[in-house]
C-alpha cells in the first residue's frame, strides 16, 4: 500500500473564522496505481494535494494520519517534511510552469535545486538527460530560459525535474490546464509513461477535467465541498457513476458529438456551500434531487468491490433513475 | 499596489479553492477601513501628531505675543514667561515662538500647495500617459525626464536673481511644478496595470470617452493609492521649503522654519550656545515630515489587506 | 450581417519594435444574425485579437470588418456608439470584467446613462428585470452586492444580461464559460443556445472543441492567425479534412474512447515564418472548405 490516508482534516485559518476546507478524508492508493482527484473548485482536492506534502504555510492541521510506504508522515511538522520532500513524495503545484526563475537557465536551476537538496548533480546528470529525452526534449533545452520554451515543454521539464530521485508518490495539481489540447494529450500520456517505467511508484492527478482523468487515471476519486463523494474505476466512474453528484456531473459534460440540437445537457443548480460553516449532514443535500430526511445526518463512506460511496441513496439502490431527466431536444 | 478595501477576508490566495461567505453583517468597504483605520497604531500615532502640529500652527499665531518680524530689547534671551518670550528671542530680539508658529503655518501651506500642485499635474500626466500609451506616452514621458534632470537650485537662483520679492506662494508653485516626475513615474506604471483590465474594456464598450474612463473607473480604483501619494508629496514639498530656505532661497518677505535655521546657524547660534533658536524649528520640522511618512506606512497597511496582522 | 473580409493584424515586436508578429492574417468570414460561429483555435491562434478587432478594441493592419456593408474602422464618437447597440461583447476572466471597487450592478447603470439616458428610472427598472429574467438569474440574488460577492456564472450571466439590455444583434463570446465550474457552464452555454434561437448572432470563441461542437452552426479552425478549416459544424467535425484539424479532434480527451497512442504531429508544428503565405481555401463540399497545403 503506497499511502493510506485516514481521516485527513486540513483548515484553512481566516479573520471569519476557519475554513474547513478538507474534512474527514481517507482513502488508499495502491503501488503502481494512478488516482484521479476529480472536483469542481473549493471542494478541497487542491488542499489535500498540498497538504500530503504541506506545501502551503496557511494550512492547519487538524487532524488524521497520513502513511507513506507504512511509514507515518510529518505533515504537521514542515521542517520534519523536508526529508520526505522531492525524495519520497513530491508535487508538481499549480501553476508550476509559470513559476520557474524566468533569470535562470534551466540546467543550472535543476542543479540548484538538487545541491538544495544535498543530491550531488554529477552522478544524476545522465539520468537527467535520459529522461528529456524520453519525454521528447533535447538536451540543449537545459541551456535555455524559461522564456524560451512553450508550455509544453515546460510542463514536461517540470515533471522530469519532480521525479529525479524516484519518488514513491507524485502529486500533479493542474498539470494540465493551462495547456493547449494537443499538448494537453503529450503531457498527460508523459505521466502514465512515468508510472509504466517505475519512475514514480504512484501518482494522485488533480484536475477538474473528469474526461482527461478517464484517459489516464486507474481509479478517479470525487471530492465535493471537502468531503469524498465517490470513489471507483475510471470506466466505472464514466459509465456508472452512482453517487449523484458524479451522476449530474458526468451528464453536464458536452462531448464531441453531442450537440444541442440533438440532446441538451443539463447542470447543477444552485452554488457549493460555505465551507466556513458547512451545514450538517451530507452536503450535497441542498442541490440533490435525490435528498430525502435521512440525508440531514451525515452518509457514511462505504467501501465494497473497490467502488466507495458516501451516499445513503445510493448505497441503498444504485440505480435509481435521477428525477431530473436528461431532455431530449 | 492593489490598495482596494473591499479584498476578501480569507487569507488564500487562491480564490478558487476556498469559498467566499458573504458576512453575516455586510460591513461596507468604507466601515471595514475604519475599522481596520482606527486599530493602526502607526496611522493613529502619524495622524495624531500631524493634528496636533496643525492646531499648533492655526492657534499659534494667535496667541503670540509679538510678531515673528517685530525686533525686540531682549536680545538673546532664553526661554522665559516674562514678555510672553516662551522659547526665547534670537541675537536681534525677534521672539522665536511667534517665528516658530508662523513657520509652521507656512511649512502646512507649502505642502498644501507644492503638494497639491505637483500631485494634479502627476496624476494628469501619469493617467494620460499610461491609459493612452504609443505618441502620447513617449512624448510625455519625454517631459517627465526633462524636468526631473532639471537642476532646480540653478533654476531657482536664476528666478530668485529676477523676482524682486518671493512670497511663499511663489515657492509652493516653484516646487509643485519640479517635484511631480516620480509620482507621474509611479501612477503611470499602475495605470497601465489597471487599463490590461477587462472592465476598461466593458467601459470603453458602454460607449464611455477616455477622459470618462480615466476619472470614473481608473482613478477610483487607486483612491487608497492617489491618496497616500498625496501625503508623500505634502511631505517632501514641507522638506525641500526647508532646503531651499535654509540655503538662503526661502521667502523674503516672512519668517519659515526652513529660514529660521538657516539664520540661526549664520549667526553662529551652534557655537553660542542658543539651542532654543535652532533647536524647535528642525523638531518641528522631523516631527512633521515624520509623522505624515508614518500615517503613510499605516494607511498602506489599512488599505492592503495582505499586509494587515492577523 | 457582419463580415470580415482578409483582416490581419500585425504588431511590431522585438527591440526597437523591428521584429513583426502577425497575430492574425487574411481572415475572412461571415455572421448572419440567429447563427452561432466557432471560431476555435489554441494559445497563440489569433482568436481573441479577431473577437477584439470586431468590438473595435484594435485595428485591423490589413482587410476590412464591416456590419451592414459599413466599415467599423471608420466609424467614430456618435456612430462608433451606435455599432455598440448593435455589437457586443463578453470576455474570459469574469472578475476582471468588474471594477472591484463598485458593486457589480453598476454595469447596468452605465448602460443607462451612455445609452437610454432619456428612459425613465421606473421603465429602466422593468428592462433589467426582463433582462435578468432571459438570463435565468433572481434580482434578489445578483443586485446592490459586489463582484466578490457572487460566483462566476452569476457574473458572466449578468454581462450576457446587459448586453441584451442594448438589444444586441451580435455577441461575442470569448472564452466566456472557460473559467467556470463544469456544473455552472453548461448553464451559460444552454443560455447562449436560447438566445441564438431567438435571433441573436453569437461569434463563439474557445480553444474547447467539444463546446464548439455542442453550440454551434458553423465552425473556423484557426492556427497560427489563419482559416485551416471552416464550414457547418457537422461537416467540420464529422469529416475533417485538414491534417491539424484531425490531430486536435484525436487530441481531445473524450468520456468513451481512449486516446490512440500516436503523436499529433501536425498539432505540433512551429509557427510559420511572417512573410509566408497564406494558405488558400478550397471547397471539399457545400459549405466546407479546407486550407490547401
Amino acid at each position: 500500500m503506497a499511502l493510506h490516508v485516514e481521516d485527513l482534516r486540513v483548515y484553512y485559518r481566516t479573520l471569519a473564522g476557519d475554513v474547513k476546507a478538507l474534512d474527514g478524508v481517507s482513502f488508499d492508493v495502491a503501488d503502481g496505481e494512478i488516482m484521479g482527484l476529480a472536483g469542481e473548485s473549493g471542494c478541497g482536492k487542491s488542499t489535500l494535494g498540498k497538504s500530503l506534502i504541506r506545501l502551503d504555510g496557511r494550512m492547519r492541521y487538524v487532524g488524521g494520519h497520513v502513511l507513506l510506504d507504512g511509514e507515518e508522515l510529518p505533515i504537521w511538522d514542515d521542517a520534519a517534511m523536508n526529508a520526505f520532500r522531492f525524495r519520497r513524495i513530491s508535487i508538481v503545484p499549480q501553476y508550476a510552469m509559470s513559476a520557474l526563475n524566468p533569470i535562470r537557465k534551466i540546467g543550472r536551476m535543476i542543479h540548484e535545486l538538487l545541491r538544495s537538496r544535498g543530491v550531488s548533480s554529477n552522478g544524476i546528470q545522465k539520468e537527467i538527460d535520459r529522461r528529456l529525452e524520453l519525454v521528447g526534449l533535447d538536451r540543449s533545452v537545459l541551456d535555455l530560459y524559461p522564456i524560451e520554451l512553450s508550455g509544453g515543454m515546460k510542463q514536461r521539464v517540470v515533471i522530469v525535474i519532480s521525479t529525479l530521485l524516484d519518488p514513491s508518490l507524485l502529486i500533479a495539481d493542474e498539470i494540465t490546464s493551462a495547456l493547449d489540447v494537443s499538448t494537453q494529450k503529450a503531457v498527460a500520456q508523459t505521466l502514465v509513461e512515468f508510472r509504466d517505467r517505475r519512475f514514480v511508484k504512484s501518482m494522485i492527478v488533480i484536475t477538474h477535467d473528469i474526461a482527461v482523468l478517464y484517459q489516464v487515471a486507474d481509479t478517479i476519486l470525487v471530492m465535493y465541498a471537502g468531503k469524498l463523494a465517490e470513489k471507483a474505476p475510471a470506466d466505472e466512474i464514466v459509465a456508472n457513476p452512482r453517487h449523484p453528484y458524479t451522476r449530474l456531473l458526468v451528464s453536464s459534460l458536452p462531448e464531441v458529438g453531442v450537440r444541442y440540437a440533438e440532446k441538451q445537457l443539463v447542470g447543477i443548480p444552485g452554488r457549493p456551500p460555505s465551507l466556513l460553516e458547512p451545514p450538517s449532514g451530507c452536503r450535497f443535500r441542498d442541490r440533490c434531487p435525490l435528498a430525502t430526511a435521512r440525508c440531514t445526518q451525515e452518509p457514511p463512506w462505504v467501501e465494497q468491490d473497490g467502488r466507495g460511496i458516501a451516499c445513503w441513496e445510493a448505497s441503498a439502490a444504485p440505480a435509481a433513475a435521477l428525477p431530473v431527466a436528461v431532455e431530449s431536444g | 499596489m492593489s490598495a482596494v478595501p473591499t479584498a476578501p477576508l480569507a487569507s488564500p490566495s487562491d480564490p478558487s479553492e476556498v469559498e467566499i461567505p458573504a458576512p453575516a453583517r455586510p460591513m461596507s468597504g468604507f466601515r471595514e477601513t475604519l475599522h481596520f483605520a482606527l486599530r493602526n497604531r502607526k496611522l493613529v500615532f502619524g495622524l495624531a501628531m500631524t493634528s496636533a502640529l496643525l492646531l499648533i500652527a492655526l492657534i499659534g499665531p494667535f496667541i503670540a505675543q509679538h510678531g515673528p518680524l517685530a525686533y525686540g530689547t531682549d536680545l538673546a534671551l532664553r526661554p522665559t514667561t516674562h514678555g510672553g518670550y516662551w522659547f526665547g528671542t534670537t541675537l536681534q530680539g525677534q521672539d522665536v515662538f511667534a517665528q516658530f508658529v508662523n513657520g509652521l503655518r507656512l511649512a502646512f501651506i507649502v505642502g498644501a500647495i507644492g503638494g497639491g500642485i505637483a500631485a494634479v499635474v502627476a496624476m494628469a500626466v501619469g493617467f494620460t500617459a499610461g491609459y493612452r500609451g504609443g505618441v502620447v506616452d513617449e512624448v510625455l514621458n519625454m517631459i517627465t525626464n526633462v524636468v526631473l534632470v532639471i537642476p532646480t537650485f540653478a533654476l531657482l537662483l536664476v528666478i530668485a536673481a529676477y523676482l524682486q520679492v518671493r512670497g511663499v506662494l511663489p515657492e509652493a508653485v516653484f516646487i509643485g511644478l519640479t517635484s511631480w516626475p516620480w509620482a507621474a513615474r509611479a501612477l503611470r506604471a499602475q495605470t497601465f496595470s489597471l487599463v490590461s483590465r477587462d472592465f476598461v474594456d466593458m467601459a470603453r464598450l458602454s460607449g464611455r470617452s477616455s477622459r470618462k474612463i480615466i476619472v470614473k473607473e481608473i482613478a477610483p480604483n487607486m483612491s487608497s493609492y492617489l491618496f497616500m501619494m498625496f501625503i508623500l508629496l505634502f511631505g517632501s514639498a514641507i522638506l525641500i521649503a526647508a532646503t531651499l530656505d535654509f540655503i538662503g532661497l526661502g521667502p523674503s518677505n516672512t519668517i519659515s522654519l526652513g529660514q529660521m535655521m538657516q539664520l540661526s546657524v549664520q549667526n553662529a547660534a551652534l557655537q553660542l550656545h542658543l539651542w532654543w533658536w535652532f533647536l524647535p524649528p528642525g523638531l518641528a520640522i522631523m516631527a512633521l515630515v515624520g509623522s505624515l511618512y508614518v500615517m503613510n506606512v499605516g494607511l498602506d497597511e489599512v488599505f492592503n489587506p495582505k499586509l494587515r496582522d492577523m | 450581417m457582419l463580415r470580415l473580409d482578409h483582416v490581419s493584424k500585425t504588431y511590431r515586436v522585438g527591440s526597437f519594435g523591428r521584429g513583426r508578429l502577425a497575430a492574425v492574417r487574411g481572415v475572412s468570414f461571415e455572421l448572419q444574425p440567429g447563427e452561432v460561429l466557432s471560431v476555435i483555435g489554441e494559445s497563440g491562434s489569433g482568436k481573441s485579437t479577431i473577437g477584439r478587432m470586431v468590438l473595435r478594441l484594435l485595428r485591423p493592419t490589413e482587410g476590412s470588418i464591416t456590419h451592414d456593408e459599413v466599415d467599423i474602422a471608420q466609424l467614430h464618437g456618435h456612430a462608433l456608439k451606435e455599432y455598440y447597440r448593435r455589437v457586443q461583447g463578453v470576455f474570459q476572466d469574469p472578475f476582471s470584467s468588474y471594477n472591484p471597487i463598485f458593486k457589480a450592478d453598476r454595469i447596468f447603470g452605465m448602460v443607462h446613462t451612455e445609452f437610454f439616458p432619456r428612459v425613465s428610472d421606473d421603465e429602466w427598472r422593468e428592462r433589467l428585470d426582463d433582462a435578468l429574467e432571459s438570463v435565468s438569474l433572481n434580482r434578489n440574488d445578483v443586485l446592490h452586492k459586489y463582484p466578490h460577492q457572487l460566483s462566476g456564472g452569476q457574473l458572466q450571466r449578468l454581462l450576457v444580461a446587459r448586453a441584451l439590455l442594448l438589444e444586441i444583434r451580435y455577441l461575442v463570446a470569448d472564452e466566456i464559460i472557460s473559467m467556470l465550474d463544469a456544473s455552472t457552464r453548461i448553464d451559460v452555454l444552454n443560455l447562449l443556445a436560447d438566445l441564438k434561437e431567438r435571433g441573436l448572432g453569437i461569434l463563439f470563441i474557445t480553444h474547447d472543441l467539444s463546446l464548439g461542437n455542442y453550440i454551434s452552426d458553423s465552425t473556423i479552425i484557426l492556427r497560427h492567425g489563419c482559416i485551416v478549416e471552416m464550414g457547418a459544424t457537422e461537416k467540420v467535425f464529422g469529416d475533417p479534412r485538414h491534417p491539424y484539424t484531425r490531430d486536435l479532434l484525436a487530441s481531445v480527451p473524450l468520456l468513451h474512447e481512449k486516446w490512440s497512442r500516436e503523436d499529433g504531429a501536425a498539432a505540433n508544428g512551429g509557427r510559420p515564418p511572417e512573410h509566408a503565405e497564406v494558405p488558400k481555401l478550397v471547397s471539399v463540399e457545400d459549405d466546407h472548405l479546407v486550407a490547401a497545403g
